[in-house]
């Protein structure tokens, strides 16, 4: 008994915000509902702080909303071929969307390099961290992180860069790894590693300044640059909301908000 | 096809991370589940409730949570370099401290129900008889509980073997210290290698299913024996 009734109660105070709402905003929903729709992204981690800006302009400049999903491309992909719902694909490489490509997985001729992306170690405590990594030679911490070099990108970049150093066999034992580039910063951030390879744009802010701690931007010769490619999947076939939202990413305003965390083009 | 090295690897890690933390738990889950079957403080309720938590917690609190209290900045990463420990995360302690804390509802109460059970008669015959309270627990109180204490152990074990979320947060995956089964199929999954995820992970299944297994079956026969 008392189930049922806690149970309609909310029902009905939902119902009169509902019907409030409907009165209130009715003519505004209906004028943009006829236009607006939804796209969901699958987003690689180290491009959560751009895309959530990029999503935010988006939305008010088209109506359109994106709901956007963040992780390792290595699991979207996985998900993506079990049948996933997203529409567009953020891809931290160029790889997986050739992949997919190549697979039949996505509107044709809708691939292309939305970022380039540049590889920082960076360390949460200032003056840890000197403008030429020299750092990483001297040792004198414990843990290194970095994103699973198997998995992502970031994490591949960073393994070769370390070779390219000649530190790469000094350094393994204090390797940590992360599933992707948001947990490699998390450790991090957390202090437990004092030292990690991440992305550019995880530590700056939107006008390219470092937000807190000491990094180095690893020179892209050390490293085969991360060119990041985004397609249109085959969910999103013949979506408006997907289209406009791909033009958008080609758009000034966003290439100005990609440029500002510290994407090349 | 089959396990490769770093697979052998793995397997090696987590069962020792399992036997480690069933032993640490069945010591320190003893004297907590005697103390729940007994009190009759009303305190019995709350920690109760916290014994329980990991039932209901999803491991990433767990392990976010660990990962933050014990890094350099947290209290227990504090304490354990002041006693000269170390940090924990990445290491093979700090996912024995992370498991202990998973898997505590899992021995404690099998032990907290196999306590109640004996009921307050025997101890006061053992009372009568002008036995102590170590002699008591040891003659008579461990004999009668032996059931509890052999799902104790097995479920511990077992919750263990399979613990995903807590190792994934604080572990850092490195070979050979903090890389187990769960985190390995993860991997192999990610990497696309779908054969091999499927050794693990079918392995996974069969040995879930033979540990319950041999639970359920040796509590069939209990019951139909007593």
């Amino acid at each position: 008994m008392s189930v049922r009734l806690s149970a309609r109660w909310p029902f009905r105070r939902l119902s009169l915000v509902l019907s409030l709402a409907a009165a209130g905003f009715g003519p505004l929903v209906a004028s943009s509902a006829a236009r607006a729709d939804e796209v969901s992204v699958a987003v690689a981690a180290n491009f959560t702080a751009p895309m959530q800006k990029i999503a935010a302009q988006f939305e008010k400049d088209t109506g359109h909303k994106a709901l956007l999903s963040f992780g390792a491309t290595g699991k979207f992909y996985a998900q993506i071929k079990n049948g996933a719902p997203f529409e567009v694909f953020l891809a931290a490489d160029d790889e997986t969307p050739a992949r997919l490509e190549k697979e039949g997985g996505i509107v044709a001729g809708s691939r292309f390099t939305y970022a380039i992306g540049k590889l920082v170690l960076w360390s949460a405590k200032p003056a840890i961290v000197d403008g030429q990594g020299e750092v990483l030679k001297q040792g004198g911490f414990d843990h290194l992180s970095i994103a699973n070099p198997k998995l992502a990108p970031y994490g591949a970049a960073a393994v070769e860069t370390m070779k390219a150093l000649g530190a790469y066999d000094a350094l393994s034992p204090r390797l940590v790894q992360a599933e992707n580039i948001g947990q490699a910063y998390q450790f991090v951030a957390s202090g437990n590693a004092l030292l990690g390879f991440v992305a550019l744009a995880q530590v700056v802010d939107e006008t390219g300044k470092l937000k807190g701690g000491s990094m180095w931007v690893v020179p892209p010769a050390l490293y085969t640059p991360i060119r990041q490619d985004a397609v249109v999947l085959a969910k999103g076939q013949g979506k408006a909301a997907a289209a406009a939202l791909v033009k958008y990413l080609q758009g000034d305003k966003a290439r100005a908000v990609i440029r500002g965390y510290g994407y090349a083009l | 096809m089959t396990f490769s090295p770093d697979d052998w690897a793995a397997i090696r890690l987590t069962l020792e991370l399992a036997a480690t933390t069933t032993a640490v738990l069945l010591l320190l889950g003893t004297p907590v589940a005697w103390w729940l079957a007994r009190t009759p403080s009303r305190l019995k309720a709350v920690v109760g409730a916290v014994v329980s938590l990991p039932l209901v917690l999803p491991p990433t609190v767990l392990g976010f949570y660990l990962l933050v209290l014990l890094g350099p900045n947290g209290v227990g990463g504090q304490l354990t370099q002041a006693l000269g420990l170390g940090l924990l995360p990445f290491s093979f302690p700090g996912l024995v401290v992370a498991s202990v804390l998973y898997s505590t509802p899992f021995v404690v109460q099998p032990l907290q129900q196999a306590f109640e059970a004996i009921g307050t008669r025997p101890l006061e015959v053992a009372a009568t008889l002008r036995a102590g309270p170590w002699d008591t627990f040891f003659a008579v109180v461990l004999p009668l509980a032996r059931p509890g204490f052999v799902t104790a152990t097995i479920l511990g074990f077992a919750h263990t073997v399979g613990e995903f979320g807590v190792v994934l947060m604080i572990g850092g995956n490195i070979p050979e210290k903090t890389r187990v089964v769960s985190v390995q199929i993860y991997d192999h999954v990610e990497a696309l290698e779908y054969a091999q995820a499927h050794w693990l992970a079918g392995g996974m299944v069969v040995f879930s299913f033979l540990v319950l297994l041999a639970l359920y079956a040796s509590k069939a026969r209990r019951s139909y024996v007593g």
